[in-house]
C-alpha cells in the first residue's frame, strides 16, 4: 500500500500530467538522543497550475518534505533512506548536485517563513533579486537591476526604483515578504513552495500577501504548494489539501470536501478548533493531548493516544491510506465513523 | 552613518583620556619621590633634578601635572629623558620599524588565519577540521619568546648550514626581508585566534536562513559560500584584525628584542633595563594612542561592512 | 587571550536544557547546576585531550610543590654550579646540559616550575574573583553601576596587557612574585568582568529566573542560587585558559627584565640568561622553553576541553 504510486491512489490517470510527485519519502535526522524520523513515508502529488495546501502542526514533517523537494537537506545529520521526488517524471533525489541547482530557483522556487532572516542582511534587495538574472541568465548588472525593479513593481513595492538600493532591515515585514516573493517568481518557476509565508506577519498584512500570491498564480499559471498550520488560510486559496501528522499524510482530499466532512479524526479536530461566529458563546474545542515525541512515536496509528475513535487495533496496526472517494483518501481505520459523525 | 561616526569619535575621547591618565598615574602618582623613580638606580645630578622638577611641574597638584602632560602630548611632545633628550625624537625613527613589523604580522595573520579558518569551516566536523583546531591550540600555547628563538635556530642556523638561506634572522641589514621571520613570530598566536574565529564565524553563518535562501535560489556553491556567507562572516574578523593591530604593536617588545630590530619595542626593552622612565611612559602612551585609533578605524570599517549599523 | 573568542563562550549556554522535540512543548525548568556539571564531567572523562592535559598539569603541580622529588641537586646552592663545566650539552649527569655558569639546567628547570605555577594560579584566581564578582554585580544590578564599571573596563582594554604590566613593574624597584601577580591582575580583570556580565545578563532573562522572581524570591537568593551557578561556567573556562597565558606572560616579563629577578629561578629568566650564547649552546634556552610551552599548552587544552564539555553546541 505504502509503495503504490500516488497517482493510482489519488484516482487520477497514471502517467498524466503530474508536475511533481512525492512518493514514499522518508527523512531521518540524527540527534544526540537518537534518530528522529521526521518524514515517514509521505506521498503526495501536485498537478500543473494547482494549489496544494499541506497542513499540519510544527513537527509534522511538512516543512522537511518541502526542503527535500528543494534539495536543502544537504547536511551530515540528515538521511533520506527511501522515497522518490519526481519532477516531470525525473527523480530529483537521483540527480547530480549541479543538475539540481539548475532546477532550484529557476523551475521550483521557495518562499520562506521569516523574510528578515531569510534575506541576506548585507546586500541591497535590488542586488538580491537581480542576482537571479545575473547568475541564471547571465544578464549585465544594469539589465539585472532593471528587471529587479520590474519585479518589485509587480509585487507592489512602492517607489521600487529607489527602494531597490535599500537593505532588508529597512523594510516592513510585509514588504520583506513581497521581496522574497519577487525573488522566487523572478525566473517564472513552474512550482512555488510557500512555507508558512504569512505566519510571521500581522493579520491584515497576511491577507494582502495571500491575495498577492493568488494573483501571481492566476497570471502565471504556476503551481503552488502552500505549507501552513492555519486552516483559515487554506479555504480561499487551495484546490486540494494534504493533512500531515507525525511525519505521515493522514488525509488527502479536495478542499471543499474536507471542509464539508473531514474523514480523519485529526482533520476533524483541526476544523473544530477554528473560531466561527456561529459557535459564539460555546467553548472552543481543542485537540486533547500533545503532539507525539518524534523520538518515541506511538505504535500503530500515531494519532491514537489523542483519538476519541480509538479501538484496540489502532494501537497495533498502522492504518493504510484508505481510498474513500475518487480523489480522496484517509489514513484512519474508522474513517466511515468519522465521516458519518461529521455529517451528523 | 554620520551620526554613528560622530558617536564613535565622542566615545573614544573618555577612553583616551582615561587610559593616558592611568598610564601617567601609575608612574608619577605611585608613592616615592617621582624624580627618584625617574632616575632609577642612577645618581642624580642636582641640576638635572631641578630641570626635571621644573619640566614635570612636580610641585603642582597631580591633575595639573597630568594636564601639562596631556597638552604636551597634543603637540607631539612625549617629555624628556633623564639626560635631557626629547623622547619624541628618540622614538620618531623607531616607530616606523615597529609599524612595518606589525603591518607585516597583520598581513600574515589575515592570510593564514582566514585561510586556515575557511579550510576548517568548510570541513566542519571532519578530520581536517580537528587537525586545524589542534594546531591552533599548540600555536596559542607557544609564547613568541619561544617560537622566536626556535625559528631563529632552525631557519637561521640549521638551514643555513644546509645551504638554504630563506630569511635573515636578525636585524634589517637586508631590508624588508628582515621583517618576515619576526613578523611570522609576532603573528603566531594571533593566527591561531583568527583561525578559530574565522571557523566559528563561518560555521555559524553557514547555518543562517539567508544561506538556505541562497541555495534555494539555485546559486552555485562557490557563490553561496564565497559571497553570501563570507561577506557576513567577515564582519567580526575585521573587528578582530583591527583591534589586533594595537596588540601586535605592543607585542613587538619581545619580538624586536629577540630579532634585534631597532623599533620602539627594542627601545622599551633598553629603557626598562636603563630605568629611563620617561621613555617607558612615552612608548606605552604612544601604543595606547595607536590602539585607540586602530579601534576607531575598526568601528568605521564595521559601518562600511554592516549596513544595519550604517543606518542605525 | 582574544576577547571575541572568549565572549562567545557565554552564549548558547542553555541550549541543552530543553530536549529537542519538534512540535513538542519545551520543558522549561531551572537547569540543575549539579546535573550540568556532572554531565560535563562524564563527557570530560572520555576526552583524551582532557585526560592528557590533566596529567601534565598534575605532574607540574607536584613539581612545583616538591621539586626535590625530581632532582637531587638544589639549584639555589651555588656550590652545585661549576664554571669549568659551563655550556655542556646533554649528558647522563646533566640531562638538559649546563648553562653559562655551569649550573644544571634540569634542576633549575624543575625548580622554575613553582614560580610559574604560583604566579599563574594566583593571578587567575584573583582575576576570576575580582572580575567575576564585579561582573556579577554589574550584570545583575544594571543601571549606573553597570555603566560606570563598563566604561572603566573600556579604559583598561585600551592598554595592551603586556605593556601595562611592564609599565607597572618598571615602577617597582625589584620584581617579585607578588608584584608580578599584581601587575598582571590589574590589567586582566576587565576581561573576566565582561564575560561574567554578559553571562549574567543572558541568564537573568531566562524564564526560570523570571519565574523565581515572580514567585517572590529575594534578589540575593536569585543572584546566588540561580544566576551565579549558571554564570560560573564561562568564568571557570576563561580562568583556566588565562592561567596558561599568565604563565607565558610571567616568562615574557622576566625576559624583558621587569619580572622576577635573579637569584629567583624562573623559566623566563633562564631564557633571558641563555639568549646571549643561544646559537652556540641552545640547550639552556630550549629546555625551559619546552617546559614553559608544555605548561601553557596543558592549561589552554584543559580550558578548551572544559568549554566543549559545558557547551557542546559551540563545537
Amino acid at each position: 500500500m505504502w509503495r503504490s504510486s500516488t497517482a493510482e491512489r489519488d484516482g487520477r490517470v497514471p502517467g498524466g500530467e503530474a508536475l511533481l510527485t512525492v512518493d514514499g519519502l522518508r527523512v531521518e535526522f540524527a540527534t544526540r538522543q537518537g534518530v528522529v524520523r521526521a518524514v515517514n513515508g509521505v506521498s503526495y502529488r501536485i498537478d500543473p497550475g494547482e494549489t496544494l495546501a499541506v497542513l499540519g502542526e510544527s513537527g509534522s514533517g511538512k516543512s522537511v518534505t518541502a526542503h527535500a523537494i528543494m534539495g536543502l537537506l544537504d547536511t551530515p545529520t540528515v538521511r533520506v533512506p527511501a522515497g522518490e521526488i519526481r519532477f516531470h517524471g525525473t527523480d530529483l533525489l537521483g540527480l547530480r548536485e549541479d543538475d539540481r541547482a539548475r532546477i532550484r530557483g529557476r523551475r521550483i522556487a521557495m518562499v520562506f517563513q521569516d523574510a528578515l532572516s531569510a534575506l541576506n542582511p548585507v546586500f541591497t534587495v535590488g542586488a538580491q533579486i537581480g542576482e537571479m538574472f545575473r547568475v541564471h541568465e547571465g544578464l549585465s548588472r544594469r539589465e539585472a537591476e532593471r528587471r529587479a525593479v520590474e519585479l518589485m513593481d509587480r509585487v507592489r513595492i512602492p517607489a521600487a526604483a529607489q527602494r531597490m538600493y535599500d537593505y532588508p532591515h529597512q523594510f516592513s515585514g510585509g514588504m520583506r515578504q513581497r521581496i522574497m516573493i519577487a525573488m522566487a517568481i523572478a525566473l517564472g518557476p513552474e512550482l512555488l513552495i510557500a512555507d508558512e509565508p504569512t505566519t510571521a506577519l500581522d493579520v491584515t498584512v497576511q491577507a494582502q500577501i495571500m491575495d498577492l500570491l493568488a494573483e501571481l498564480r492566476r497570471e502565471s499559471g504556476m503551481a503552488m504548494i502552500l505549507i501552513t498550520h492555519d486552516l483559515g488560510v487554506v479555504a480561499d486559496s487551495a484546490d486540494r489539501i494534504v493533512v500531515m501528522y507525525g511525519g505521515r499524510v493522514v488525509e488527502s482530499a479536495p478542499v471543499h470536501e474536507v471542509y464539508q466532512a473531514p474523514a480523519h479524526p485529526y482533520t476533524r479536530g483541526l476544523l473544530e478548533s477554528i473560531p466561527r461566529l456561529a459557535r459564539k458563546g460555546r467553548a472552543l474545542p481543542a485537540i486533547e493531548g500533545t503532539p507525539p515525541d518524534p523520538l518515541a512515536m506511538p505504535t500503530g496509528c500515531s494519532f491514537h493516544p489523542r483519538c476519541s475513535y480509538r479501538q484496540d487495533n489502532c494501537v497495533t496496526d498502522a492504518p493504510p491510506r484508505y481510498r474513500i472517494g475518487p480523489t480522496r483518501d484517509s489514513a484512519c481505520h474508522y474513517w466511515r465513523e468519522v465521516l458519518d459523525g461529521s455529517h451528523g | 552613518m554620520g551620526r554613528y561616526i560622530i558617536r564613535r569619535l565622542v566615545q573614544a575621547i573618555p577612553v583616551l583620556l582615561g587610559a593616558t591618565l592611568l598610564v601617567y598615574a601609575v608612574v608619577f602618582a605611585l608613592p616615592g619621590d617621582p624624580v627618584e623613580v625617574l632616575a632609577g638606580d642612577k645618581r642624580m645630578d642636582p641640576h638635572i633634578t631641578a630641570v626635571l622638577r621644573e619640566r614635570y611641574h612636580l610641585d603642582d597638584p597631580f591633575l595639573l601635572q597630568y594636564w601639562h602632560y596631556l597638552t604636551g602630548l597634543f603637540h607631539g611632545d612625549l617629555g624628556v629623558t633623564v639626560s635631557g633628550g626629547s623622547v619624541s625624537d628618540i622614538l620618531a625613527g623607531r616607530f616606523q620599524v615597529t609599524a612595518n613589523l606589525a603591518m607585516t604580522a597583520l598581513v600574515m595573520e589575515a592570510v593564514a588565519g582566514v585561510g586556515l579558518g575557511l579550510y576548517a569551516a568548510l570541513r566542519h566536523g571532519r578530520a581536517q577540521d580537528s587537525l586545524v583546531l589542534a594546531a591552533t591550540l599548540v600555536l596559542i600555547s607557544i609564547p613568541p619568546l619561544v617560537t622566536g628563538f626556535v625559528l631563529q635556530l632552525l631557519l637561521g642556523v640549521r638551514l643555513k648550514q644546509a645551504g638554504i638561506d630563506l630569511f635573515p634572522v636578525a636585524g634589517l641589514a637586508e631590508g624588508w626581508r628582515g621583517y618576515l621571520l619576526p613578523g611570522l613570530v609576532l603573528a603566531g598566536t594571533s593566527i591561531a585566534y583568527l583561525t578559530r574565529l574565522t571557523r566559528t564565524s563561518l560555521v555559524e553563518t553557514l547555518r543562517a536562513d539567508y544561506i538556505r535562501t541562497a541555495i534555494a535560489k539555485g546559486l552555485p556553491r562557490r557563490r553561496v559560500v564565497g559571497r553570501h556567507a563570507l561577506r557576513n562572516a567577515l564582519i567580526p574578523l575585521v573587528t578582530y584584525l583591527g583591534a589586533d593591530f594595537g596588540t601586535l604593536m605592543g607585542g613587538a617588545v619581545i619580538t624586536e628584542t629577540v630579532f634585534n630590530l631597532p623599533g620602539i619595542g627594542q627601545q622599551l626593552f633598553t629603557s626598562v633595563s636603563l630605568r629611563e622612565q620617561p621613555v617607558v611612559v612615552g612608548v606605552v602612551t604612544l601604543l595606547v594612542l595607536v590602539y585607540v585609533l586602530a579601534n576607531l578605524v575598526v568601528d568605521l570599517l564595521y559601518a562600511v561592512l554592516d549596513p544595519r549599523i550604517r543606518y542605525e | 587571550m582574544s576577547e571575541t573568542t572568549v565572549e562567545r563562550q557565554g552564549r548558547g549556554k542553555h541550549a541543552r536544557r530543553g530536549r529537542y522535540s519538534p512540535g513538542g512543548p519545551w520543558r522549561f525548568g531551572p537547569p540543575r547546576a549539579a546535573s550540568l556539571w556532572s554531565d560535563a564531567w562524564q563527557d570530560l572523562r572520555r576526552r583524551p585531550m582532557f585526560v592528557g592535559a590533566a596529567f601534565v598539569i598534575a605532574v607540574f603541580l607536584v613539581m612545583a610543590a616538591f621539586p626535590w622529588l625530581f632532582t637531587s641537586i638544589d639549584p639555589h646552592d651555588a656550590a652545585t654550579c661549576h664554571l669549568s663545566e659551563a655550556r655542556q650539552g646533554v649528558s647522563d649527569l646533566h640531562w638538559f646540559g649546563t648553562d653559562n655558569l655551569g649550573c644544571d639546567v634540569y634542576a633549575r628547570s624543575v625548580y622554575g616550575a613553582r614560580n610559574s605555577v604560583v604566579i599563574g594560579a594566583t593571578t587567575a584566581a584573583l582575576t576570576a574573583l575580582v572580575g567575576g564578582l564585579l561582573g556579577l554585580f554589574a550584570g545583575f544590578a544594571g543601571g549606573a553601576l553597570d555603566a560606570l564599571l563598563s566604561r572603566v573596563t573600556e579604559i583598561f582594554f585600551a592598554i595592551p596587557s603586556v605593556l601595562g604590566a611592564l609599565l607597572i613593574l618598571s615602577v617597582f624597584r625589584t620584581g617579585s612574585v607578588w608584584t608580578v601577580v599584581l601587575a598582571l591582575a590589574v590589567l586582566a580583570w576587565p576581561m573576566t568582568f565582561r564575560i561574567t556580565r554578559a553571562a549574567v545578563i543572558t541568564v537573568k532573562g531566562q524564564e526560570y529566573v523570571l519565574a523565581a522572581r515572580a514567585l517572590g524570591a529575594s534578589s540575593g537568593r536569585i543572584m546566588f542560587r540561580h544566576i551565579m551557578p549558571n554564570a560560573l561556567a564561562p568564568v571557570i573556562v576563561v580562568a583556566t585558559i588565562n592561567l596558561g597565558t599568565f604563565v607565558a606572560a610571567e616568562a615574557g616579563l622576566s625576559f624583558v627584565g621587569v619580572g622576577l629577578q635573579s637569584p629567583d629561578i624562573s623559566w623566563g629568566l633562564m631564557i633571558s640568561d641563555a639568549r646571549r650564547r643561544f646559537l652556540e649552546a641552545p640547550e639552556p634556552l630550549l629546555f625551559p622553553a619546552l617546559l614553559l610551552s608544555l605548561t601553557v599548552l596543558a592549561f589552554v587544552m584543559l580550558g578548551d576541553a572544559v568549554r566543549d564539555a559545558l557547551d557542546p553546541k559551540l563545537r
